[in-house]
């Protein structure tokens, strides 16, 4: 620590869905992303900020159930307690679940470092009748214990008045609030704790022996290696537990989990009042319904389909409504700019890409206020819960489930939370299976086809869409398992949060941050891509025929006026833009790799569409958009009536499935790449998801085909 | 070890347990030092009262409650959750 600066670090360490996120963007003005699902928060977060002249660091660091090392998050929360050595621990806890809580306070309290401790969601805990004696829990725990409301900031001033105290005062030994151990084992102890002593001769103070000692008995992982040169202490260790094991009849760490928890009694005890509880509680009733036996399945099935629907259907006014706007510019612009390249790159290209992609923000924001929904009440944490079993088949961990559905808006954090997966080989299965769920990327693709094509049913082909993404993610489970071989699972052990009524202005908020979101790929990608789109097809802009074309034109105009010269001309002129199209460099590059579609029946604009999708998925639309605003049909009646018209409905359908399936986005591309460590594994993916993209669209033309 | 008011001797497990029934855990029968940690740093100790809420559509994962929390546990887990019936 700093004294003269008068800065220190203060971590926060506490269960997952303790609140410590929301009190860490609560506190440092950060926007963090909170969910009520298990381990939202997986790398930590550090903001600084001032109280009474003290710069206070703070990080947020991942949920953890003890300090013993077990899964990734786990140890990076404990290698910086250890290795960062954070001047003060601020201890957040979930007050109405202090049995649980308070061992990983117990664990803190043997490692030494400064605390203070945050009763957090007090709120709801006094609605359970629940009353705490602060002051006579700060003095067991030695460390300052403050009631806090994270979500409004209720007693922050407090907490932040204890935490400068706690620096204040950290020049002097910190308040030891001791467990007891079996006399035995207390014993055991201070024996080992002696001999660490000696072996890092003075190096380490008695505190820090003490905990050492402990923890090497607890049988930690960690600890262990780190200490493993010291052959002869491991080799005691190894004596003293099994001496103690067989004298008690139990595990060396069950002795201490129990005495552990025997301390937590006690404090309740002395602590904690309730009152009667007022009739059962909410999550409960409400669990009875979506975790019956029978109902709990088709009632989340039938969730994913009114999200769905409600995407497409609500999405629509606003849809028009950008739609409308976007014409209008265009109108607005298109007299104002002097007929040339100028014009055609801003009204064809920016402005028929920009607003092609820009009409599915709202789609995009309905869909992930509802994602939004699911986690923050706590109901994604109960659907992991469900399918955890129906997974297995396939190779997949119930907790997969939580990136999966993620997975629905973005790859890339989906995949990222896939280290939530404890078993290594769980988490690559994970990783490469989530890019086959369907992306908001992906969505404008469906809706728009959709749309042109299917009418009425157009909510409901769009979560067709969906269950095939599900559906073949589970069979990409199934075949990348079987090439896998490794160790098996973890445990599935999963706390399920109660349910909690996300305040709208949270909601509102993380909305607009992905609109944001969205439009700034729009601004950057998009708008880059459908210039460099514009200009592919724009160039070469003559072909051998156009000389001529324009013969033909001329000899046509020189006609008399009539309406068939009128159609003539329009005829021709269109041949004319189609014949230099398919010579422009865009047309040249698709169409070189259109043979390996002709089985599918896609053309070279499906082509280049699919070419440009590598980019990001959204840049599908932009394509087409760009490319049919040279057609009359384009101008006339929008992009849908052009598409309309381009394709029987049945290719559509394959065009879409192939869309959803066909290879992750460069993005994703890049977080598989880093997430699973190796080049291999993107390259992989990109590969198997193009064959089993285009097999699955050629089975939908084949079985299709048998219908029409 | 004395089981009130059951005809069946010998150790049962939480996955024994029938729905809506209550617990005292007695022992983490289990030889895997990660997994008793695990289970141990989520409350289940000796002592424990759970009682099993919830069944998944299958009958496998089940929910728990016990120290004033539900947890999800696979039947896989808690038959290594040695308990005495309340």
């Amino acid at each position: 620590m700093n004294q003269s600066a008068k800065t220190v670090t203060v971590a926060l360490v506490g269960n997952p869905n303790s609140g410590k996120t929301t009190l860490f963007n609560r506190l440092t003005g950060a926007n963090a992303p909170v969910g009520n699902y298990p381990r939202v928060t997986l790398t930590p977060h550090r903001r600084e900020i001032s109280h009474r002249g003290w710069t206070l660091a703070v990080v947020d660091l991942p949920g953890i159930y003890s300090l013993t090392s077990q899964t990734p998050e786990e140890r990076a929360a404990r290698d910086f307690i250890h290795l960062d050595t954070p001047d003060i621990v601020l201890n957040v806890l979930d007050s109405g679940n202090l049995d649980r809580s308070l061992f990983l306070t117990s664990q803190l309290i043997e490692m030494g470092r400064p605390r203070v401790h945050a009763l957090n969601m007090i709120d709801e805990a006094r609605r359970k009748g629940v009353t705490l004696d602060t002051a006579a829990m700060a003095a067991m725990l030695g460390g300052a214990v403050v009631e806090t409301v994270a979500l409004s900031g209720d007693g922050f001033e407090t907490l932040l008045d204890a935490i400068v105290a706690a620096a204040e005062a950290a020049h002097e030994p910190a308040a030891a609030g001791k467990i007891t151990y079996d006399s035995h084992l207390e014993q055991t102890i201070a024996r080992v704790s002696g001999v660490i002593d000696e072996i890092h001769s003075g190096g380490l103070d008695q505190a820090q022996c003490h905990w050492l000692s402990i923890k090497l008995l607890e049988g930690d992982d960690e600890v262990l290696t780190r200490e493993g040169e010291h052959t002869q202490l491991i080799e005691q260790i190894r004596r003293e537990r099994t001496e103690l094991a067989r004298n008690h009849g139990e595990e060396v760490d069950t002795m201490i989990a129990d005495a552990r928890y025997g301390f937590i009694h006690g404090l309740l005890e002395e602590t904690r009042v309730t009152a009667a509880a007022a009739g059962g509680d909410f999550t409960q009733r409400l669990d009875r319904i979506l975790l019956n036996r029978f109902l709990g399945l088709p009632l989340f099935l039938a969730s994913l389909w009114v999200m769905f629907e409600a995407t497409f259907s609500l999405g629509q006014y606003p849809t028009n409504w950008i739609d409308s706007g976007v014409k209008a510019i265009g109108a607005f612009l298109n007299p104002l700019l002097p007929p040339g390249m100028l014009h055609d790159v801003v009204i064809d290209g920016v402005i028929a890409g920009i607003g092609g992609t820009l009409v599915f923000l709202p789609n995009i924001v309905i869909l992930f206020f509802f994602l939004a929904l699911f986690s923050e009440t706590g109901y994604l944490a109960r659907t992991a819960f469900l399918v955890d079993r129906l997974m297995h088949p396939f190779g997949l961990h119930g907790k997969a489930f939580i990136p999966l559905v993620m997975g629905f808006d973005c790859n890339v954090p989906a995949i990222m939370a896939a280290r939530t997966i404890e078993s290594s080989r769980s988490r690559l299965i994970a990783i490469l299976v989530t890019p086959f769920m369907a992306c908001s990327a992906r969505l404008p693709v469906f809706i728009l086809f959709a749309g042109a094509f299917f009418a009425e049913w157009a909510g409901t082909v769009v979560f067709a869409m969906y269950v095939v993404s599900i559906f073949a993610a589970m069979t990409a489970a199934v075949m990348i398992g079987r090439c896998m071989k490794g160790a098996g699972e973890t445990a599935f052990a999963m706390e399920l949060p109660p349910y909690r009524l996300p305040t709208l202005r949270a909601i509102w908020f993380h909305m607009w941050e992905r609109a944001q979101s969205f439009l700034q790929k729009v601004g950057g990608v998009i708008l880059v891509g459908s210039v460099v789109i514009w200009f592919l097809q724009a160039f070469p802009n003559h072909t051998d025929r156009t000389a001529e074309f324009d013969a033909d034109i001329t000899a046509a105009q020189a006609r008399d006026e009539s309406p068939e010269r009128a159609e003539l001309l329009a005829h021709l002129e269109l041949q004319k833009n189609q014949d230099r199209l398919i010579h422009s460099y865009l047309g040249r590059a698709s169409q070189a790799v259109t043979p390996i579609f002709s089985p599918l029946g896609f053309d070279w604009r499906d082509t280049t569409a699919i070419l440009t999708g590598f980019v990001a998925k959204e840049v599908v639309v932009a394509s087409y958009a760009v490319l049919y605003s040279q057609s009359e049909e384009g101008e006339k009646d929008g992009l849908k009536a052009a598409l309309a018209g381009a394709m029987p409905p049945l290719r559509a359908l394959a065009f879409m499935v192939f869309i959803l399936l066909y290879s992750p986005c460069l993005s994703t591309i890049a977080v598989i790449w880093r997430e699973a460590g190796s080049w291999r594994w993107p390259a992989l993916s990109v590969v198997f998801s193009f064959g089993f993209a285009w097999v699955l669209a050629w089975l939908v033309l084949v079985v299709g085909g048998l219908f029409t | 070890m004395t089981t009130a008011g059951n005809d069946t001797a010998g150790p049962m497990t939480l996955a024994d347990m029938a729905l809506g029934r209550t617990a005292l855990v007695q022992k983490l029968a289990s030889d895997d030092t990660q997994f008793r940690q695990r289970l141990q740093s989520m409350g289940v100790v000796k002592g424990a009262t759970v009682v099993v809420d919830h069944t998944a559509p299958l009958g496998d994962p089940r929910v728990y409650t016990l120290k004033g929390y539900r947890l999800t546990l696979r039947n896989a887990e808690a038959r290594h959750i040695l308990v005495t019936p309340q």
